[in-house]
């Protein structure tokens, strides 16, 4: 860990310049192995190939590293496993496997540079190869970002097969016979006089040989890839048989939950919890930091326990207290001093010929607020201590929790689960310190934390409020400049620095998919302003993209309409990315695009590339004099290769309406150092009632995969707003919508 | 105090103003119904009470005495879903699945209240239902399989 700080200079001096001194590290860093964390975790009879395959007597476990919260990540990392190992991806057992340098995430790293994810040069291209190994050092053990099937494409494939191919040659082995005379079927190696040899029979020896190289198969050979899968949690999903965090139940477990300050960090002056201590139910009343931890025989118990505590909070120094202030501190930061980055200047935005256009826009605080409140379960004794959560981090938990129970970190060991919902909340883990904080205090008892609603609102981690300056001319009917600067504060910086790592070089979270935008308008320029730390902020799902989308494409539209130009048109002409101009393309023909509709209906469109993939969105909206009603929604994106159609389609859809839900209704706001929103019905998004009906078409034509989960959101609310625009003439230049216009 | 879940009769000393929904999974430890708010605004928590949905985080222990609850275990199993559960298995609707046991409750209730809704009448109906991954357009999906396997 010590090393971070080197090797992030490293990778940023690669995204600068010094391309030949990082891929040197890079192929050193690539060819040195990481042992397999499944050795050291053996039982007896039990085996293990790689770090993706374990086999005993009740069949194949495979070990799935991303975490899944929702967007499916188990059930596809299953299929491309199965899909090698010929094992039915519906009777195999799955485990997120321990936490280890092993199932580094060499995708996120890659991402996090300064190159346009459609730019596939000869400088981008060393300096992602060089970048993506170093999470292997820096122990980017992580889920997020769309990195999963990106990542696991072709390490889980290779692994498959080469499980597979080391299981025949075991066979051939025994019975004296080549792998060729072997076939493979349903976890079993088949010989050719019939007999079939459960994999299971064949570890041991198999174990025992130089595992074999083999290419993954070819897609058109493939048996469950690329056509509609079956999610293999569906069922248990379906018939409330899946068990979550919170649902864990261990033997003489506390039911726990905690109140702290609701202006965060601020600490307490005095309190008094006599009262609480004196209901039913009650163990123990724990002061943990920034509050205190009720211990009680039931959730419902321990929550009300724990608004019963009479607590005189104190107040935390050297922040801004409310938005009012905060919003001033942004308006203020487009300074040379917060400048934090200018990766796109062409041309000379200054004096860019044409009619002027300006506008500002601005976007608030989000909370993730998935469904399940956050929870984790934390068992302490002093050889070992036990962490059940579901997070996207597994080592930054496993070494927050050893410096609280101060224990080495390989004496605690993380089970991680799946969770209700996470949207980037899951990438943080207060509540997991909370539970270690409580459980050292109660030796050997299992401790389930779990937080109450209003206390897992007021305590998020949100995704930055942010504004943005728009100055642009138009001439002869089309865009010819565009100047775009954005103020917020740094994701990176804020969730790094939770992790006790420096954050290095400027922040492509406040600029991305603006500076990338992949339009060629002559006088072209985007600008990064940091505004100094304040509030934690998070990654929310998709991160920069979420405002910048909105930012970019709104105030596109905007230049579009001045110049008199069609939206579609424009874009087309502008665009200068094959694979975009094709998505685009395509969604108007979804849509059947052609111009205005009139008569108080209105479309809109956005494109963004986001999270390497292209996404064109058209929304149909209608004034029904009663409101806004969302009518269609179409989708159209490429992202390389689609293994699951049915699931792909979900995310896309899902990543659009979460989009479109916080766009219409929500904001986290603050008073007095507090949030004001404690559950959701001061924090409503999408329902049923608002949902469009949807149509999503997905591409294929990109050279690498891509990942799905989060490309779906950027484009959602600026294609909303200018079909608003387009049906009412109002545009909309600030989230929430619904401050400005009625929905129905 | 006396109730019914799931067809097991089940005695139990809790205060009267013990929610339900805490009832089931902290004192029965029937882990089906899920919290998500504790202030019926998202219906992570439906269950039946005497056939039709409720938010089990709104209704008291001392309300439910001799009623008989259905959760969403009760109403189907993995080897034998209730028609509305087979009809989420077939359109795919979980996402996370935290909501969907509370969604497929409500749906079921609707179905069993009125067997052939409008799309309003499915609208709002499942509009107290929240689903933060926005599984909406297969919930839409899986409530029209339902309606049509119900009626074959």
């Amino acid at each position: 860990m010590a090393s971070f700080g080197k090797i992030a200079r490293r990778t940023f001096l690669i995204g600068s310049a010094a391309v030949a001194g990082g891929v040197a590290f890079g192929v050193y860093a690539y060819r040195k192995p990481v042992e397999n964390p499944l050795l050291a975790e053996l039982e007896p009879g039990e085996t293990t190939l790689n770090p993706f395959v374990l086999i005993d007597a009740d069949g194949v476990t495979l070990i799935t590293p991303r975490g899944d919260v929702g967007q499916g990540a188990i059930s596809i990392q299953t299929y491309l496993l199965a899909e090698e190992l010929d094992v039915d991806p519906q009777t195999v057992r799955t485990s997120f496997g321990p936490a280890s340098g092993a199932y580094y995430n060499g995708k996120v790293a890659a991402e996090g540079m300064p190159f346009a994810a459609w730019d596939a040069g000869f400088l981008s291209t060393q300096a992602r190869k060089a970048a993506g190994p170093a999470g292997k050092f820096i122990g980017l053990h992580i889920t997020g970002g769309s990195t999963t099937v990106p990542d696991m494409y072709d390490r889980l494939r290779a692994a498959g097969a080469s499980a597979r191919e080391t299981l025949k040659l075991a066979a051939a082995n025994r019975f004296t016979l080549t792998p060729e005379d072997l076939k493979t079927e349903g976890g079993q190696v088949l010989l050719p006089n019939g007999d079939a040899i459960p994999y299971a029979d064949l570890a041991a020896e198999a174990a025992a040989l130089d595992p074999v190289s083999v290419e993954p198969r070819a897609p058109e050979s493939w048996t469950w890839l690329g056509k509609p899968a079956r999610r293999t949690d569906i069922v248990a999903k379906s018939t409330g048989t899946f068990r979550y965090g919170g649902d864990l139940v261990l033997d003489d477990m506390i039911h726990a939950t905690v109140v702290t300050n609701p202006a965060m960090g601020g600490g307490v002056v005095s309190h008094d919890d006599s009262a609480a201590r004196a209901m039913r139910g009650i163990l123990d009343i724990l002061p943990i930091t920034d509050g205190f931890a009720v211990l009680a025989d039931n959730d419902w118990r321990a929550m009300k326990a724990a608004r019963a505590i009479d607590v005189d909070w104190g107040t935390p120094e050297g922040r801004l207290a409310s938005s009012a202030e905060m919003w001033e501190a942004h308006a203020a930061a487009f300074t040379e001093e917060n400048r934090d980055s200018r990766f796109a200047d062409d041309g000379d935005v200054e004096a860019a010929p044409g009619n002027l256009v300006t506008a500002e826009y601005r976007v608030p605080f989000l909370h993730h607020a998935p469904l399940e409140p956050a929870n984790a379960t934390v068992r302490y004794r002093p050889e070992r201590t036990e962490v059940w959560t579901a997070t996207q981090v597994p080592i930054f938990v496993r070494d927050a929790v050893a410096a609280i129970t101060g224990q080495e970190a390989e004496a605690v060991t993380v089970h991680n689960l799946a969770s209700g919902g996470s949207f980037g909340h899951r990438l943080d883990y207060l509540w997991v310190q909370q539970a270690a904080e409580i459980a050292v205090q109660v030796p050997g008892r299992p401790v389930r934390l779990t937080l109450s609603r209003e206390q897992d609102m007021t305590h998020g981690f949100l995704r930055p409020m942010a504004i943005a300056r728009g100055r642009g001319t138009v001439e002869n009917g089309t865009v010819r400049s565009l100047d775009l600067s954005i103020a917020a504060h740094s994701v990176t910086e804020s969730q790094i620095g939770r992790a006790g790592l420096p954050a290095a070089g400027p922040d492509i979270a406040i600029v991305a998919a603006a500076w990338d935008a992949p339009y060629a308008i002559p006088d072209r320029r985007v600008t990064g302003y940091r505004v100094p730390a304040g509030v934690a902020v998070s990654s929310w799902r998709s991160v920069g993209a979420s405002h910048n989308g909105f930012f970019f494409e709104t105030f596109l539209d905007e230049l579009i309409a001045e110049a008199g130009a069609d939206p579609v048109e424009e874009r087309l002409r502008l665009i200068h990315d094959p694979a975009s101009r094709n998505v685009l393309a395509t969604v108007a023909d979804m849509a059947s695009w052609t111009g205005p509709l009139g008569d108080g209906t209105g479309r809109g469109v956005a494109f963004t590339y986001a999270f390497g993939v292209p996404c064109a969105q058209i929304i149909e909206v209608s004034d029904t004099g009663r409101g806004i009603r969302l009518d269609k929604l179409w989708i159209a994106a490429d992202v390389g290769r689609v293994l699951d159609p049915v699931n792909l389609e979900s995310q896309l859809t899902g990543g659009a309406l979460f989009g479109l839900g916080h766009a219409i209704h929500s904001e986290i706001t603050f008073e007095d150092h507090t949030i004001q929103q404690r559950n959701y019905h001061e924090y409503e998004g999408m329902r049923l009632w608002q949902t469009p009906e949807v149509e999503v078409r997905a591409l294929e034509t990109l050279p690498t995969i891509r990942g799905a989960g989060e490309p779906g959101l950027p484009p959602a609310a600026p294609a909303l707003a200018n079909a608003i625009f387009a049906a009412t003439g109002t545009r909309l230049r600030e989230m929430p919508f619904a401050r400005t216009v009625t929905f129905a | 105090m006396r109730l019914t879940v799931d067809g097991t009769e089940h005695e139990l000393d809790v205060e009267p103003d013990m929610p339900l929904l805490w009832l089931l999974r902290d004192e029965l430890g029937l882990h089906g119904p899920k919290y998500g708010c504790g202030i019926a605004a998202c219906g992570a928590c439906t269950v039946h009470l005497d056939g039709l949905a409720v938010r089990a985080c709104q209704i008291t222990a001392e309300e439910v005495e001799g009623a008989e609850v259905t959760t969403i275990e009760g109403l189907g199993t993995p080897d034998a879903p209730h028609p509305v559960q087979q009809a989420w298995i077939e359109e795919q609707v979980a996402q996370c699945g935290y909501c969907q046991s509370g969604q497929i409750m409500q749906a079921a209730s609707l179905l069993a209240l009125n067997p052939a809704p409008t799309d309003a009448e499915i609208d709002a109906a499942m509009s107290g239902n929240l689903c933060r991954c926005a599984s909406y357009p297969r919930i839409r999906a899986a409530i029209r399989r339902a309606i049509q396997s119900e009626g074959a």
